[in-house]
């Protein structure tokens, strides 16, 4: 038997110990300006990341060996599980996750104490003594109540095996994606609390700020957009959004930190609106703790609901207590000395980052509101109530409809004073194409329309011409553009992408449940779908059943697909693979059912008219903000005393050219 | 300035939600037909598919209605806890035998026993629906009136019947009394 | 996997419990076209019990079938979707809806977006009617 998990095991109490030591000597040090306990931060960041990272290598290792005398692996392993799954696995459960986590923070960690020379002294340490606590509390919680390398005594002989659900390449990334999005908002809380500890807030700590918060945005984006292509073919639906509590929870933090990054830009260049970007990086930061809370204590009926346990939801309500209520209570005691006193008219970017604002807190409150709701009615002793899907679409359309259609003025008006009427002239074509093609545009097409589609439709377009046209138009003049300009343009398009593949995906797609057996062709949406077989197989740990359909329109073949059904040995469940044959303009799906004797099968059968929309409008809007972050403002200096030049030689192109938010 | 509290606020008070939140189980769905009489039904008995069951053969003295099938695991699991009761004569104990073909409950029932007065044959499913049930085995404790007292979810044992069916059946029997 | 606790992935676990499993429609409920969509969607926002994340629609549960079987019934004999709500609230409770009606217990929830919509709307004009009185030409620290 290897002494590796024990190692493992002490590698962790010392990473808590040098959690410890960063989250208290730079604080301390901070506050009594004594440099030689500050400097204690940068070491003991990058030594508790060293032994995290043991740590979590000794897990690695321990699920690539099969070693099941450790009861977390036993329980989520197998040794037929294919090895790529097997490392996948370590994340594929509470413990290992927490584990994850853990390491996801030290990285952060590591990277704010190499990145952070051209900060002051004082504000790193104290940046980096908040990470450090955080690290203490999550570190706490493994030990405590997810210790992953407690042992199974007598081993067992071979595992459980992963849940089936996560055997898929997409859930090998999407949960580190999606961490590494949640826990770099972690850093935005720190720089948050930093300033309100120091009481310098001050547009130069919105430039350090700001590239954090977006770079955790862009993972947080693509994680999110990967569980959601995951759900689409996996769970056999064919749906691509369920507004599931635990979706929800990544969803509420990504609303957060989509308005934090905008209302830093007016922080940023104008020193406005201060303690309310304050408020908002304590509030994406939160929220994201606020869903691990919900995903992992049991509290809700999720889908991907982890195993849950009351106590460690007791033990992450404390620390959220602790966390969260701290900050804001620092935020109610420094918030009010923070108000400046610059203004701006009432057309002028300004305002229209602050409507941004408005709307998508409106919108993030809204789904909390939904999501709490059924436990707030049973706290009240009336009962259990559902909110579903249907009534998240309902109410989450009505702040973001308007919010699409501002994104095109918006982000062409300028700081200071309004230029509302020129901006609508200059604009005037592409409105007015807009408008065409959403009204006229789906009848044409689907030979329908309605009024709250062709909104969607317009509104799509509008972002997309207005994002494509101020760029083209710099081009043409010969005129350069910022990074951080062609990165915002860059993400708008893509919202505008995401809004018209959602829009027409759920005005027009079609859905239909066949019964289908060899020699009897069904009709959906104009395709032809035959059975040409069924065949049975075995995968590496499941056997499967698969059926060979023909699509066909108009008598010319479109394409084969392969929907299959599995039955995972070790655990006796099925899982549903769809056939899918996609399409930029199209999907044409194909879910296999339940037998319904005499060899028929049930089919569920769909045609989703530019679902891949979906995916791609987040990837671009993903790669929008990658662009803006490498935009040369951000670029630090190293060298010892540059902070001071780029701080000078960037205030005046930030200030000048319309480059922000 | 009170505004800046507001956040704090709103933050402890979901926190309480929370804590409630945390004592409640999410799966647990609370029966609306507490305290109502009992649905009306007529159905086949089990037995004999000549003879019936019906609704107000329960009224009279409390009694329990416990919904059960031969295919359900957990059926199984409560199956000599129930004979226990029958044995003892704790209660009248009627069956509603929820969608199970007739041959496979009898079996079931002379393999393990019968601890029931008479079971109804609910092979639809529509008399269940009536009695809110989504899952078997559910037990229903129902007073001389006809009236639901209590419903339990999951199988019965000696302990959840001293918690939770115990103490409401003594009442029952000593209001019958008074 | 016991039968009665509704989890997360219990429509594929039901499968092992010996319940023959049922399957989702396959066949038009209705001939006419207004009623069958009109079917389509009340069967997808009812919430199925066993299985506690999916609708009737979606879900190959025993008891979904029989739901969409009562429904389908009800329907024919000229119920109102208003009836339908009452059938099932007053057999499962609130819980079987996902899409709750308007009532006491759900005031809040469908006035949400209104009240937030209003608070938004006034704290905006309150900032910005504030900001346009000051100088435009200087900059916070």
């Amino acid at each position: 038997m290897s002494i590796l998990p024990e190692l493992g095991q002490i590698a962790l109490l010392i990473a808590l110990a040098l959690a410890a030591l960063q989250g208290v000597l730079p604080l301390v040090g901070a506050h009594r300006g004594d440099p030689a306990m500050m400097s204690f931060a940068r070491p003991a960041a990058l030594a508790q990341f060293g032994f995290v990272l043991i740590a979590f290598l000794i897990l690695v290792n321990a699920f690539v060996s099969n070693d099941f005398s450790l009861q977390y692996v036993a329980n989520n392993s197998n040794s037929q599980l294919p090895v790529q799954f097997r490392v996948a696995a370590v994340w594929g459960a509470h413990e290992g996750s927490m584990l994850l986590w853990i390491l996801i923070l030290t990285v952060w960690t590591s990277a704010v104490a190499l990145r952070s020379h051209s900060l002051p002294l004082e504000m790193a340490s104290r940046v980096l003594g908040v990470l450090g606590l955080l690290s203490v509390g999550t570190l706490l919680f493994t030990l405590f109540t997810s210790n992953p390398f407690l042992r199974l005594q007598p081993a067992a002989r071979d595992g459980a095996d992963l849940n089936p659900l996560l055997q898929d390449p997409a859930l090998i990334i999407h949960p580190p994606m999606l961490y590494v999005g949640y826990v770099g908002l972690s850093v935005a809380f720190a720089f948050a609390i930093a300033a309100m500890l120091s009481g310098q807030l001050d547009r130069q700590w919105a430039r350090w700020t700001r590239p954090w918060v977006t770079a955790a945005w862009v993972f947080l984006t693509l994680g999110i957009s990967l569980g959601s292509w995951w759900a689409y073919y996996e769970l056999g639906w064919g749906g691509w959004w369920f507004w599931d509590p635990v979706e929800n929870a990544s969803f509420m933090p990504w609303l957060a930190a989509t308005a934090l990054f905008h209302s830093l830009a007016v922080t940023e260049t104008r020193g406005l609106f201060k303690s309310w970007t304050l408020l908002l990086a304590i509030m994406a930061f939160s929220l994201s703790l606020l869903g691990t809370f919900l995903v992992r204590s049991g509290i809700l009926v999720s889908v991907h609901a982890f195993a849950s346990d009351p106590a460690r939801g007791y033990f992450i309500l404390v620390f959220l207590l602790l966390v969260i209520g701290v900050a804001l209570a620092l935020y109610a005691w420094r918030a009010p000395s923070l108000d400046t006193q610059a203004g701006f008219q009432a057309t002028s970017r300004e305002t229209f980052l602050l409507l941004n604002n408005v709307l998508l807190v409106i919108a993030a409150s809204l789904i909390l509101i939904g999501t709490l709701y059924p436990l707030f009615v049973e706290a009240l002793g009336m009962g259990k109530v559902s909110v579903g899907k249907e009534v998240f679409e309902l109410v989450f359309i009505i702040p973001m409809l308007p919010l699409l259609l501002l994104i095109g003025i918006g982000m062409h008006s300028s700081w200071r004073t309004g230029n509302l009427a020129s901006v609508l002239r200059d604009y005037r074509w592409l409105i007015a194409a807009s408008l065409l093609v959403g009204v006229v545009g789906p009848l044409l097409v689907f030979g329908s329309n309605s009024v709250l589609t062709a909104c969607g439709i317009v509104a799509a377009l509008w972002v997309m011409l207005a994002s494509a046209g101020a760029p083209l138009k710099l081009v043409r003049q010969g005129k350069p553009m910022t990074r951080a300009a062609a990165g915002m343009h860059l993400a708008h398009f893509g919202v505008g992408l995401f809004a018209l593949g959602a829009t027409v995906v759920s005005s027009f797609g079609i859905e239909a449940d066949r019964s289908i057996a060899a020699g009897k062709p069904v009709t959906a949406a104009g395709y032809t779908f035959e059975l040409k077989s069924l065949e049975e197989g075995q995968g590496p740990n499941y056997a499967f059943l698969q059926g060979v359909i023909e699509v066909t329109r108009d008598g010319e073949p479109v394409a084969t697909l392969f929907p299959q059904k599995r039955r995972y040995r070790q655990q006796e469940s099925l899982m549903t693979e769809a056939g899918i044959d996609g399409r930029i303009s199209r999907d044409v799906f194909v879910a296999l059912g339940d037998a319904l004797g005499n060899d028929a099968w049930s089919v569920r059968l769909q045609y989703k008219p530019l679902i891949r929309l979906i995916w791609l409008g987040t990837i671009v809007m993903a790669l929008g903000g990658l662009l803006a972050m490498s935009d040369r403002r951000y670029r630090v200096h190293v060298k010892a005393g540059a902070a001071k030049r780029t701080e000078e030689a960037a205030v005046v192109p930030a200030v000048t050219v319309t480059d922000s938010a | 300035m009170v505004r800046f509290i507001v956040p704090l606020g709103i933050f402890l008070a979901l926190t309480g939600l929370f804590v409630v939140g945390l004592k409640n189980d999410p799966t647990y769905i609370p029966s609306p037909l507490l305290a109502q009489p009992l649905p009306s039904f007529t159905l086949a008995s089990l037995a004999d598919p000549n003879e019936q069951v019906k609704s107000t053969d329960l009224g009279g003295r409390p009694t329990l209605l416990n919904v059960w099938g031969s295919w359900c695991y957990n059926c199984r699991v409560e199956h000599d806890f129930l004979m226990q009761l029958t044995r003892n004569g704790v209660i009248d104990i009627y069956g509603l035998n929820w969608k199970d073909p007739r041959a496979d409950a009898q079996a079931w029932l002379a393999r393990y026993g019968d601890p029931y007065v008479a079971s109804g044959h609910d092979e639809e499913g529509r008399v269940a629906i009536d009695f809110g049930v989504y899952g078997a085995p559910e037990t229903f404790l129902i007073d001389g009136d006809g009236t639901i007292v209590y419903k339990h979810i999951g199988p019965l044992s000696a302990d959840i019947w001293a918690n939770d069916f115990a103490p409401r059946l003594a009442q029952l029997t000593t209001e019958a009394v008074q | 996997m016991s039968g009665w606790r509704g989890g997360c992935m219990v429509w594929l676990a039901l499968l092992l419990v010996a319940l023959p499993a049922a399957a989702i429609d396959t066949e038009r409920a209705f001939e006419d076209d207004a009623m069958q969509a009109r079917y389509q969607k009340l069967i997808a926002e009812v919430r199925c019990l066993t299985c506690q994340n999916q609708s009737i629609k979606d879900s190959n549960a025993p008891l979904a079938n029989d739901l969409r079987a009562v429904i389908r019934d009800m329907m024919r004999d000229g119920a109102s979707n208003d009836e339908i709500y009452t059938f099932l609230q007053e057999r499962y409770g609130d819980f079987a809806l996902y899409k709750p009606p308007f009532s006491a217990k759900t005031a809040l929830l469908w006035l949400s977006p209104v009240i937030l919509m209003l608070i938004g709307g006034f704290a905006l004009f309150r900032t910005v009617a504030a900001r346009s009185q000051l100088d435009i030409g200087v900059d916070g620290e």
